[in-house]
């Protein structure tokens, strides 16, 4: 995620769940076989503030690992979000495209937006587990 | 729908009165010079001898008005230092594109192939718009901790793939950038060109001339420097000028005056082309022109120093209240925060509790660099009393958010509607009226 | 300087507060070697009343549409503009406003957009419309590339009848986006038209006033996966012909200078570009939505903000800041106080003028070499059409525009066009003056 600004609003934050790997970008993926679940976490959504639409990437695009993958669009600012990793976009959250709420109301959940078939399982050790990011956020913060 | 003539009039009677003009009041939004528009100048563009012209009568009918480009012309030469002036494009951000595309234009006739072009962060978004839409890349250059161009980071970014660089100055900031002589001799030294963002001109008329400080193209926004109205969001216009090697890109046609003869010239294989059917918003011209003469020379300095002097003494009457993020003389406008404002009391409810003074607010969140920015622009055409009243307002505002935060964060309160939900607007579009 | 308010006192409370002497020394950051020493070499301050005479003086080298009579077109008319207009132009909270960023004190010219782009979606047919752009020149070519971007493809192909101008500027924008651009005939289309191509750009009715056959145009278009783009120059045309959409148009580029919009030398006037709902999101330029305030009052706001550049940056779909919200709203007006009837009057009068011009021509001796199937302009040919149109100026009358210096092949042609401004009166006063010259 690049280009957001936090609002400095204060509400309460949802955890980031273990089950899952985290990017400096603020994107989660969840791997399940060679498929990875990818979606913004809770602190990004804040930071984006209610996003009103959402660039979803085409179906079979090969994307790139932190290159831009799609586009997520608040009143007043416009983000990429990166592909955490490598592979072929197999899958989209097209609910989004009604729903784009979703992200700021569920991004660990029914705001995920798209599945990556993994081009390289190394890549995963890359990324941060939620404890690490966990304290990557409160690095964050204090900046 | 077919409307009776009262009808009609009280309708659109009844929507002016729910908006707000700089006749109505003080209307401070930085880089925008909401200057007084002179009704004089409404008047003269009102004349049937230039409102009703046709673009393709013959040359000898429209003498006057081929005259007044010209003279137009010249004088904004003048005030420049520039070769020429193409008065066609009908904006600032077309003034820039057109710019760009002279840029581009230069390069190819050279025979190179240059891709990118220099933006400092704290350009505005037409800027790096105008720069893709002819297909080179815009590179962000940094400012430094004075509010100049970070003369590091220039140094690195600038080589002989960079086309030149798009710089405000004054810049976005209120302040005139210290570097710009060194700016100017590194791009020009790899062979670059130097586009000047005439929005902040106000700040130099009569004082220094832009091609003077090593500028090579730059547009003008008539509709903020010489006080044409703007129209509720146009039409504008945005000249673009020139220095002699870059004469031969510029849009055509150009009005020539042969013996006492007006014509416009039509030739010249290296013009661009033409960015705007016609001549441009010659309407506007009309009104600048007249605004112009109507002050002279001598006006002109007045205007930049009474515009710098306005500025400066706000800043003076805010300081102590507000955060100021760079802490210079400043020219035409400056910037403040909402840094250190009580219990998160934002900048947009600061903008938003001023509706209810009676004020236009400031422009907000930009620049970019400068989170929660308040970017305030006087314009010389205020009095010290309204200077006064709108820092009263402003400290007010600041105690009003100690005391009783709810009362400006869910202000306004005076006006037809309350805030408005821009997410509904965005998420479910209504843009048309539908049975 | 009597449009700065600041007195002598109060200057100098200022200068005092500021702890400086004079206001020139707030200049410490401009390098001296490019302070002016001397006052620039422009004339000084005139008075107001000299002032006037002077530009008065200036307006008065030049002869109006109100001493020429003008049958002259090309995408510019003289039409008559209602006391409406001038009379709601003139309220300044209107004209001396900004663009209404800040939507609590901007309702009215909000609203005002909003009825506007539902007046433009209601005589083109289209989905949606945006809050107006430069003119129909430059709409056109921000289409273009709204074709292209949301294509992919990088060829357009570009009728022979686009309007001369609108050709120029859309050659322009095509250059510096690296576009590939074609002239061709409109019968070409079919060989003509490939795989690569973003859009056909063709213009109703076109240059030389003749009205194309959309219907057929638009299947060799879609065909192709291509878009088609229809320029109009003429708005009025729209309330006489079929509506656009019907012809499954995919995005319109019109101008609206003939609805209440003087003349003005060729500007300011408005272009407006409206689109099929698909295409919501390339539409360049400003946009108005309606929404609720906290309260859950109907109000008015800027909205899909994002596309635009002072969001996105050079990602933007356009670089296209401000729109012409004074042209837009003299529309608005003039749509409002004509209404739907009396607009489709006003377009029948303008095609009777045009057909009893035609008539008085062809008696003349005048050859048609387009035909006849016309709005309100139509091209004749006749050997002594320049000689003619010469002596014609000299008795005061604008007789259209001689096409050979643009179109080389139209030797001996004039496009020529009538409005309800050139009633009956008007072309037998034309038409007598022709039997004077062509019988004498």
């Amino acid at each position: 995620m690049q280009n957001c600004r936090s609002t400095g609003e204060v509400t309460e934050s949802m955890a980031n769940p273990d089950d899952r790997k985290y990017t400096k970008q603020h994107e989660w993926c969840k791997v399940e076989g060679n498929t990875v679940t990818v979606g913004v976490t809770d602190y990004a959504q804040k930071a984006l503030t209610d996003i009103v639409f959402v660039e979803l990437p085409k179906l079979g695009t090969k994307v790139e690992r932190e290159k831009p993958m799609c586009v997520l669009e608040s009143v007043k600012n416009v983000s990429d979000i990166f592909a955490p990793v490598s592979g072929e976009v197999v899958e989209v959250n097209t609910e989004l495209l009604s729903t784009p709420e979703l992200v700021n109301k569920e991004p660990f959940g029914r705001g995920w937006i798209a599945k990556i078939k993994l081009a390289d399982e190394k890549e995963l050790h890359a990324l941060m587990d939620s404890k690490q990011y966990d304290a990557f956020v409160e690095e964050e913060e204090r900046k | 729908m077919n409307l009776s003539e009262p009808l009609v009039i009280r309708h659109f009677t009844g929507l002016s009165r729910l908006n707000f003009g700089v006749d109505n009041g003080f209307y401070p939004l930085g880089s925008c010079t909401m200057k007084y528009n002179p009704k004089v100048c409404e008047e003269m563009a009102r004349l049937e001898g230039f409102s009703l012209l046709h673009p393709l009568q013959p040359l000898q009918s429209v003498q006057g008005a081929l005259r007044l480009m010209y003279e137009l012309e010249k004088m904004l030469c003048e005030i420049c230092g520039f070769a020429r002036f193409s008065l066609q494009p009908a904006a600032g951000a077309h003034g820039e594109l057109t710019g760009m595309m002279i840029v581009q234009a230069y390069f190819k006739k050279k025979g190179e192939s240059r891709t990118k072009v220099l933006v400092p962060d704290l350009a505005h978004g037409t800027n790096p718009a105008s720069v893709s839409m002819c297909g080179f890349e815009a590179v962000e250059v940094k400012s430094d901790s004075s509010g100049n161009t970070d003369l590091e980071d220039l140094r690195a970014k600038m080589d002989e793939n960079v086309a030149g660089i798009m710089i405000t100055n004054p810049n976005t900031l209120g302040l005139f950038d210290q570097n710009i002589a060194d700016v100017c001799r590194i791009v020009h030294e790899k062979g670059g060109l130097v586009y000047g963002d005439g929005a902040n001109m106000n700040a130099l008329l009569g004082i220094c001339k832009p091609k003077d400080l090593g500028i090579d193209v730059m547009h003008l926004n008539l509709h903020k420097t010489f006080s044409t109205p703007h129209g509720g969001g146009g039409p504008g216009s945005g000249p673009v000028g020139v220095v002699e090697k870059l004469v031969q890109f510029l849009p055509l046609p150009l009005v020539e005056k042969n013996g006492d003869k007006y014509a416009f010239e039509f030739g010249g294989e290296n013009s661009i082309g033409k960015m705007r059917s016609f001549y441009g918003n010659f309407g506007v011209m009309v009104k600048a022109f007249t605004y112009l003469r109507a002050i002279g020379s001598d006006g002109l300095k007045q205007v930049a120093e009474n515009a710098v002097l306005n500025a400066n003494y706000l800043l003076s009457r805010l300081r102590k209240h507000y955060h100021l993020p760079f802490d210079r003389v400043c020219m035409h406008e400056f910037v403040l925060s909402d840094k250190g404002f009580p219990n998160n009391v934002t900048t947009n409810d600061i903008a938003k509790r001023l509706l209810d003074y009676g004020f236009h607010p400031p422009m907000v969140y930009f620049p970019l660099i400068v989170k929660g920015a308040i970017m305030i622009e006087p314009t010389e055409t205020e009095s010290k009393e309204t200077l006064d009243r709108f820092a009263d307002a402003m400290v007010k505002i600041k105690e009003e958010a100690a005391e009783n935060p709810e009362l400006v964060k869910t202000s306004p309160h005076s006006m037809p509607v309350r805030r408005l939900d821009a997410v509904k607007a965005a998420r479910q579009p209504d843009l048309r009226w539908k049975e | 300087m009597r449009f700065t308010p600041c007195n002598e006192r109060d200057r100098e409370e200022m200068l005092k507060a500021l702890g400086i002497k004079a206001a020139s020394e707030l200049f410490v950051d401009i390098p001296k070697d490019v302070l002016l020493e001397k006052q620039l070499s422009i004339t000084k301050a005139l008075g107001e009343m000299q002032l006037r005479r002077e530009i008065e003086s200036i307006a008065a080298l030049n002869k109006s549409a109100k001493q020429l009579s003008m049958f002259l077109g090309g995408g510019c008319y003289n039409h008559f503009i209602p006391a409406t207009v001038p009379a709601i132009l003139g309220r300044s909270e209107f004209y001396t406003a900004y663009t209404p960023y800040q939507a609590e004190i901007s309702q009215g010219m909000l609203q005002a957009i909003y009825e506007w782009q539902t007046y433009i979606c209601l005589l083109t047919g289209m989905d949606l419309a945006n809050a107006s752009m430069y003119d129909g020149a430059s709409a056109t070519a921000e289409a273009m590339i709204m074709a292209k971007n949301s294509s992919g493809r990088k060829k357009v192909l570009v009728a022979k009848g686009l309007n001369p101008e609108y050709k120029a500027v859309v050659g322009t924008y095509a250059k510096a986006n690296g576009l590939q651009l074609k002239e061709i005939e409109v019968d070409e289309l079919q060989n003509e038209i490939g795989e690569e191509t973003a859009c056909f750009i063709v213009q109703q009715p076109n240059f030389f006033g003749c009205i194309e056959k959309l219907h057929e145009i638009e299947k060799k278009v879609h065909e192709r996966g291509s878009l088609l783009v229809v320029a109009v120059a003429e708005a009025l045309s729209l309330a006489f012909l079929p509506k656009l959409a019907e012809a499954n148009v995919d995005i319109v580029a019109a101008d609206v200078q003939s609805f209440g919009n003087s003349m003005n030398f060729g500007g300011p006037s408005a272009g407006v570009v409206a689109c099929r709902q698909q295409f919501m999101r390339q539409l360049p330029g400003r946009l108005v939505g309606k929404t609720v305030d906290a309260s859950g009052k109907e109000g008015f706001v800027l909205t899909l903000q994002a596309r635009e550049q002072h969001i996105r940056r050079e990602r933007a779909s356009s670089n296209i800041c401000s729109n012409q919200a004074l042209c837009a709203l003299a529309s608005t007006v003039y749509l409002a106080t004509v209404g739907e009837k009396g607009l489709k009057d006003i377009a029948k009068e303008n095609h009777e003028n045009a057909e009893y011009l035609a008539s008085k021509l062809e008696k003349a001796g005048f050859e048609f070499p387009f035909g006849k199937n016309f709005f309100n302009e139509f091209v004749v040919k006749r050997k002594d059409a320049k000689e003619l149109q010469q002596k014609l100026l000299s008795k005061g009358i604008v007789f259209g525009l001689s096409l050979e210096e643009r179109f080389p092949e139209l030797k001996d042609c004039v496009l020529v066009a009538a409005t309800e401004m050139n009633d009956r009166e008007d072309i037998d006063k034309l038409a007598e003056q022709l039997g004077v010259l062509l019988w004498s």
